[in-house]
């Protein structure tokens, strides 16, 4: 393991942002940035990370950033890296797209799943808060199973998250992850190897972001809910290089059931799980239970 | 038909097109403000001021808005801290404890300070 002294200091978005107080998703955005260096262009469509980069003639942001529309997050990364190919540059830069859970479950899909069966060579990072956080918590396909937003305001969201992994897993991608804004040593590290797997299409990573207003716990907590969300099986932390599925160290544990917390504790914290009753908990369970025999059983197959 | 103005068009395109923005801190403005309970480091209790050496600095990982420095002590940037707690929260020892802020000046207070006259 890396020592703490060892990671870099500098920071490429710098203090001062418009982003909420104890932000889950700038924590990401801070270690991403770090991992991915100096030599990277950024693409961001609407979302939480176009606030961050700021209005009018100032940035936070020490790395160039285009900013595009809803649907266009893999296509713009797809004409960046095909525009540094054309001028042999391809291996000097990283094209990064940091898009939000709307932007890659409902909005954006057909332009990552076009880049993705392209080949082109880009990192593609999904911001996963849950929800439309930037407009006002509206209901996303990313949104879990009982999830109050304000469209969906009194019951609650009826149907289970989109299983966006297994779309992404289906097109053969060279490099996929799971990662946590609890957990930025991980993070940081997959980062880093989507960064020096150039060449090999999309790298498809998926960061499970905390939103403190959107879901609707006390600012400080904004890490703990983050962190609950691994610990209790829910969100596990695991990465696939070309097919092979491996368990990240931080998350490997929760594979034993016994080890992992009860959902409530995830759940009870938040107002957006305040209204759900047992019955509902049951479905949260049997969820959790089905993400690990489905990890279990393609463990099982790349062991024999 | 006019004919085409190419300076102008050239300086649409920069002005529209491609925007420029210049790196800065505090893009938001002075973010501090925002805060109504402060990060303040009690050096007996942290581990990086009582070994000597940077092995901890939980609050430097997990400050969102990278107001923490990774120095011995950590100091805190309270300009642009937001007073999330982030880091009073996952600091292993309990060693930063958030303080409510000094009852913030009211505004007549402020233009008496700066020389003015709040009646006028």
């Amino acid at each position: 393991m890396v020592k703490i002294s060892e990671y870099p200091e500098e920071e490429f978005i710098l203090p001062g942002t418009r982003l909420c107080a104890g932000c889950g998703l700038q924590l990401a955005y801070r270690w991403a940035l770090k991992a991915f260096g100096h030599d990277t262009i950024v693409t961001l469509p609407a979302s939480c990370s176009v606030v961050a980069g700021g209005v009018g003639g100032y940035s936070p942001l020490k790395i160039p950033a285009v900013y595009d529309c809803f649907e266009t997050g893999a296509s713009t990364a797809s004409g960046l890296a095909g525009a540094l190919k054309a001028k042999g540059r391809e291996k000097t830069k990283t094209v990064v797209a940091w898009v939000g859970d709307g932007g890659t479950y409902d909005i954006g899909l057909q332009a990552l799943s076009a880049a993705a069966e392209r080949g082109d060579d880009f990192v593609y990072i999904c911001a996963n808060n849950q929800a439309y956080m930037n407009t006002g918590i509206q209901r996303s396909s990313a949104s879990p199973y009982g999830a109050r937003t304000t469209t969906t305001p009194i019951l609650g969201k009826k149907e289970i998250s989109k299983n966006m992994l297994k779309i992404m897993d289906a097109h053969g991608l060279s490099y996929m992850a799971t990662a946590s804004a609890a957990y930025p040593q991980d993070l940081f590290e997959k980062c880093q190897k989507a960064k020096e797997m150039q060449g090999q299409g999309v790298r498809y990573i998926e960061i499970l972001c905390s939103c403190p207003p959107g879901w609707g716990y006390g600012v400080e907590n904004s890490v703990k809910m983050a962190r609950l969300a691994v610990e209790t099986g829910y969100w596990p932390l695991w990465e696939r290089i070309h097919g092979r599925i491996t368990l990240s160290k931080a998350g490997s544990k929760f594979i034993d059931p016994e080890k992992r917390k009860p959902i409530t504790d995830f759940l009870t914290p938040q107002v957006r799980f305040k209204h759900l009753k047992q019955d509902a908990i049951s479905v949260w369970e049997n969820y959790i239970a089905g993400v690990w025999k489905e990890i279990q059983k393609e463990l099982d197959e790349t062991n024999q | 038909m006019t004919p085409r103005n190419e300076q102008y068009e050239r300086w649409i395109a920069q002005k529209i097109l491609a925007a420029r923005q210049t790196t800065t801190i505090g893009e938001a403005g002075k973010t501090g403000t925002w805060r109504t309970i402060r990060p303040v480091l009690i050096p007996e209790k942290c581990l990086v001021v009582k070994s000597g050496k940077p092995t901890c600095h939980k609050c430097w990982l997990y400050c969102p808005e990278a107001t923490v420095s990774r120095s011995i002590p950590p100091v805190f940037d309270y300009d642009y801290c937001k007073g999330c707690g982030i880091c009073a929260t996952e600091c292993p020892t309990e060693a930063i404890q958030m303080v409510p802020e000094k009852e913030a000046p009211s505004c007549a207070e402020t233009i008496a300070n700066a020389g003015g006259n709040a009646d006028a």
